[in-house]
């Protein structure tokens, strides 16, 4: 069904409705691409999570470092056990 | 200010009257030193948030200068060179302008933000309040010296380019901002010397009227001594180089002798040759700032494929 001109201002309007609907795509596309290398730029696929608004203290970067050194320590123990 | 209210609007304002709020002339400097201020930064950016940023640092631009129009609608409405801007002419009104100048204002931060850096945002908007606040609502018709303080505003894209990259500011992009701050005085000055302008009308304190055109020639001398210092500076920091150098030596011997001649000049000798000096000084500094901005851009290229002209 296509659309029916119900005033003359549709006509009128008709550049400046094209020129905001083109901005709105582009600023979809602006939002969409951002997500894209936003994401793919993560080098730790755990902190994909940061990215569903939910709090997460063990994703800080403290929490990280200390879990890293914890995994670090521990296997330093297990080797000295060997 | 905006109490000129636009009872004339007598067609629908189309996007090109909105784009023309955004002072398009003005945005493509402001694109051209960020990107500079970007690609020569020694840290990588990806290429779609380097595009994005580049764009809102565009917007941001943009925005200030609609709130611009909006707050100097009135005398606008009386400079000839500015009666057909798109609020005194009537295509689009005061409000509108308003709007659209805040709407983009606070969309380009945070999206500069969201896409970069806190610090590159906070620049962004540091630089629209700059602009629509402390030049154009304030310093714009109080003082002759609009222009100097003025052209802080159009100083900031390579530093925030910089930041961008960064996240952080350091010498080169502050000799950077320094470059185009002392430049823009004397190539107004320059352009006010030929130019027969109405700003006397408007209320609007140019050194021409307040100083007289002599002490304009003082000026525009005394400012482009230290823009040499500033030019050289950066050659020898980590952004500069020998091609650089070059490039910034001649291009000050240039503008240099052109300031000394518009110094060494009566507005007798001025009105007898049609101001051939001060039009062709005028000319020489659009070449110059491309000219340092374009040698920036070359180094940054040689650096990154590791190409040494020695």
């Amino acid at each position: 069904m296509a659309f029916k001109v119900e005033h003359e201002i549709h006509q009128r309007r008709k550049g400046r409705n094209s020129g905001v609907g083109l901005l709105l795509i582009g600023l979809v596309g602006i939002v969409f691409g951002l997500t894209v290398v936003k994401v793919l730029g993560l080098t730790d696929v755990r902190q994909m999570e940061r990215f569903d608004h939910v709090a997460r203290p063990q994703l800080e970067p403290g929490a990280l470092e200390a879990a890293e050194q914890r995994a670090a320590d521990l296997a330093a123990a297990s080797e000295a056990g060997e | 200010m905006t109490d000129v209210t636009n009872h004339s609007q007598t067609s629908e304002a189309q996007m090109g009257d909105y784009f023309a709020l955004m002072k398009p002339r003005v945005m493509q400097l402001v694109v051209f030193t960020a990107l500079v201020g970007l690609l020569v930064a020694p840290v990588g950016v990806n290429p779609f948030i380097g595009f994005v940023a580049i764009l809102c640092i565009a917007v941001g631009a943009g925005a200030s200068g609609a709130l611009n129009m909006w707050w100097d609608a009135d005398i606008d409405a009386i400079m000839k060179r500015t009666v057909k801007r798109p609020i005194p002419s009537g295509a689009v009104q005061p409000g509108e302008a308003l709007g659209i100048g805040m709407t983009l204002s606070v969309f380009s931060v945070v999206l500069l933000f969201l896409a970069t850096n806190a610090l590159a945002a906070g620049l962004l908007a540091f630089t629209i309040f700059f602009y629509a606040v402390i030049y154009s609502m304030w310093l714009k018709r109080s003082t002759p010296q609009n222009i100097v303080i003025g052209g802080a505003a159009g100083s900031f894209p390579p530093m925030i380019g910089w930041a961008v990259a960064t996240g952080g500011v350091s010498v080169e992009s502050i000799l950077m901002f320094a470059l185009i701050f002392m430049w823009t005085p004397p190539h107004f000055w320059a352009l006010a010397l030929f130019v027969k302008s109405d700003y006397g009308d408007a209320g609007v304190p140019m050194l021409t009227e307040t100083h007289g055109r002599k002490a304009t020639r003082n000026h525009i001398l005394a400012y482009c001594v230290p823009l040499v210092l500033v030019a050289l500076g950066l050659g020898v920091t980590s952004i500069g180089g020998p091609i650089y150098l070059v490039v910034a030596v001649l291009l000050n011997l240039w503008f240099l002798k052109g300031c000394y001649d518009i110094w060494c000049r009566t507005d007798a000798d001025s009105e007898a040759d049609d101001h051939a000096v001060e039009k062709h000084t005028f000319k020489v500094s659009l070449f110059y700032l491309f000219g340092h901005f374009v040698a920036l851009l070359v180094e940054a290229l040689m650096r990154a494929n590791d190409w040494n002209v020695w």
